[in-house]
Parts: C-alpha cells; structure tokens; sequence
C-alpha cells in the first residue's frame, strides 16, 4: 500500500520480543505486511502503516502484541455516535448509520 | 446441498445495486450453512465465508470450473472484514456451522481455507480444538482464490491489500444514499433561515436562498463524497478532513464562478464556509471505508477536524442568516 499512508506515529501496536516465539502468524495475517520474522523473532518494519485491525494480536499464541483494542470499524459517524452513546451512558449499536 | 452458480444473474445483479445504494440496508444476508459449486467430492477444500450478499457473491463468481465446498458463516451480514473487526466473524462462529453441518462426514480432510480479512476475529489456532479442523488462511481477494487453490500458497500480492479506483467508486453510491435523511432534515433549516429578511420574512427569498443553499449543498457532497475517494491518493495531506476541505475549496471557487453574482460579500462566505465545511466532514467520514485508516487516527484527525467543522457551518448559517441585513 504505498499509494495510500495514514497519521505517522499514531496507531496502537506494541510487540513483546520477549514473549515472541517467531512463529510468523502476524507476518502471515498482516494485510498491510509490516512483520517480518527475523532471527525467530517478530519485527515490525513498518509501525506507520499499520491499521489497528488486530489480525496479528488475535492469532498471536503467545499474546505477544498488543493493538489498540478499541473497536469501531474507523468510521467517523460511528464515532460520533459511540461518542454522544458514551455521553448518554448506553452502548452504540450498528456500525454507524 | 444447495448448489449456487458461479454466474450472477440480472437478479443478483439487481440486488447488488440495492446493496450498493443502502436500500433496505440491512436485508442483505445469506442464509449461513454449506454450499457447494461444481461436483465436489471428500477431497473438495471447503472455503469459509460471511454471509453478507456482496462477499457471497464476489466469491462464488470466481469459481466457475472449481468443484468446492462454501462454508457460509452468520455474520449477521456483515462483510468478512468488518465482521471480523466487530468479532462476529469468529473461530467459535465457523465451528459453530462445521458441526451444524456435519462437515467431518462430508469431506476426509481437515482443513478450512478462511478469507485472510477474518483474522481480525479468527483466532485459526483455535479452530482445531473447537471442531478438529484446521484452518488456514488464503488470500484476501476471491478473485486470487483460483491461483491459490492451485499451488496452495499465497504470495506477497494475494496477501495485502489494495484499494484501487474500482475499489473506490463502488463506495461512492451509498455514501451519496447514506445522506438523504439528513439532508431533508437541512432541507427544512435551509428554507426556514433563507426567508429571514429586514422585511420580517420573505417567501420569495425563502425559496431562492434556500435553494441556493441546497445547490451549495449538493456541491459540497459533490466535492467531500464523490470526488474526494476518486482523486483520494492524489491529494495532498494525510488527513481525511483536510483533504476534504480542500477539495471543498476547489469546489467553492467552481460554485461562486458559476454561481449567482447577485450574492454580496458575506453571503459568499457563508457559502464557502458551508461547502468547505460540510466536504471536509463527508471526507472525513470516508475515512472508515478505506483499508488503510487506523481507528487511533481517525480519533485524532476528529479531534482537530470536528471543531473546524462544526465552527465553519455554524459561522456560514450565521453569515447566511445576516447576509441581506447588511
């Protein structure tokens, strides 16, 4: 995707080598690939263009990555909506619209 | 055993323009449970789906001459991405509909091939322990589904994922049909502020301003809705709302140089307020059909956007309203 970037140093994604046991599912499910797996370890090669979809952290076995858990497909109404929801103290519904 | 074709027929094609202009929105689902195309027999790899109209679809249409099994998901009728972002695309999910299906007497193997998009939702390791499958992960588009069943890998390309102009303009109908409420409520607000006059209250001005506004209207959605997500990689800034207001200045300048010039000056800054405002937002909103927006970002980016935003059309109804005082 190099037509397309998004914010710089924004996105949620944290890797613990320790933990890490170079498995390579997040190298594999990443659609943006930015893991490679490097001496059996995860690396990320490129933190600005990931998207906090979650695919690595939820096939990591060893709970090795953490993304932004936060749900919310992106969506700006969705936000709004989630937003004046958490205001009114009720859980948004839908996916926005 | 259902057997669906791998053509779409003038009524699917029919149902995929109601899917794309929001009609009936959320009347677009699958009946989940297992398909088949061609003859497939015990070795026949089964390939697990949402079961949202336009995802069966798009599958089933790449499979002519293919012999498979179609494990459909319930979704809700959700596409496999979103699905799997919201966590109703799930490894509990498919193995809820292997055994409903009875799929261990069907086939020998034990392997699923799952969309690479669920792997926001599917945890694959899971799947065996659930229902003795194993599931493992294909490409991201259907389209790329004859070249892997053939080798079984999947390459860097079949792997990330794209969003090209086709892509883009698919999306642009119901962003434009999404509207329509909202817009005959601002309907309503534009005729009752467009007749405020010296003289009290003007019918003739109601009319002519409010449409004016509505033109304006029009050309901000013109702008935020249309040509945003077509020229999208091609203007400058990272921002969804800046990227907006631009194209809603560009916009703007067109409106005002076609425009009526019976329009004094603060009358033509509430229209590029108004337009510049409404774009960025609309923009803005875009951010959530795109595959490659972070849900940290696009909170950023409302954080700056939404006060510009709201600041702008507020300050153009006002400037609108004062307009023929001055």
């Amino acid at each position: 995707m190099k037509d397309f970037r998004y914010l710089d140093e924004t996105a949620i994604l944290r890797l613990s080598a320790e933990k890490c046991i170079g498995c390579g599912s997040c190298e594999l499910v990443c659609p943006h690939r930015i893991f490679q797996i490097v001496e059996g370890k995860a690396r990320i090669t490129d933190r600005n263009g990931c998207i906090e979809c979650g695919a690595c952290a939820t096939n990591c076995p060893v709970d090795a990555i953490y993304v932004n858990p936060d749900d919310g497909c992106g969506c700006a109404a969705y936000l709004i909506n989630s937003w004046i929801a958490k205001i009114r103290g009720k859980a948004p519904s839908g996916f926005g619209y | 055993m259902p057997r669906v074709a791998t053509t779409l027929s003038p009524r699917d094609k029919l149902g995929t323009i109601g899917a794309r202009t929001g009609f009936a929105r959320n009347k677009y689902s699958i009946i989940p449970g297992l398909y088949c195309v061609g003859a497939p027999d015990k070795k026949s790899p089964v390939l697990v789906t949402a079961n949202y109209k336009l995802t069966f679809d798009s599958l089933r249409k790449e499979l002519a001459n293919l012999s498979v099994w179609i494990l459909v998901v319930d979704t809700r009728g959700i596409n496999v991405w979103c699905a799997a972002g919201k966590k109703t695309f799930t490894a509990e999910e498919i193995a809820f509909q292997v055994q409903d299906a009875k799929l261990d007497q069907l086939v020998s193997h034990r392997i699923l091939i799952l969309p690479q998009l669920a792997a926001s939702g599917v945890a694959a390791r899971d799947l065996k322990k659930l229902c003795g499958f194993t599931g493992e992960f294909g490409p991201i588009r259907a389209s790329m589904l004859p070249a892997f069943l053939k080798t079984g890998k999947a390459d860097e390309g079949m792997r990330s994922v794209t969003f090209s102009l086709k892509d883009r303009v698919v999306l642009i109908p119901l962003e434009i049909c999404m509207l329509w409420k909202k817009l005959l409520a601002a309907l309503a607000v534009f005729y009752v502020l467009s007749g405020i006059s010296p003289a009290f209250y003007s019918w003739s001005a109601a009319f002519y301003r409010g449409t004016l506004l509505l033109l304006a209207t029009l050309t901000a959605i013109m702008a935020g809705a249309v040509l945003t997500p077509l020229v999208l990689p091609w203007i400058p800034f990272r921002q969804f709302w800046l990227k907006g207001t631009a194209m809603g200045s560009i916009a703007t300048f067109i409106f005002l140089l076609f425009g009526n010039s019976a329009l004094n000056g603060i009358e033509k800054v509430a229209l590029s307020l108004w337009i510049c405002g409404c774009s960025a937002f609309l923009a803005m909103n875009f951010t959530g059909s795109t595959p490659f927006t972070s849900l940290s970002g696009v909170e950023k980016e409302m954080r700056r956007g939404l006060p510009w935003q709201i600041g702008a059309m507020m300050l153009a109804l006002l400037c609108w309203i004062a307009g023929p005082f001055i």
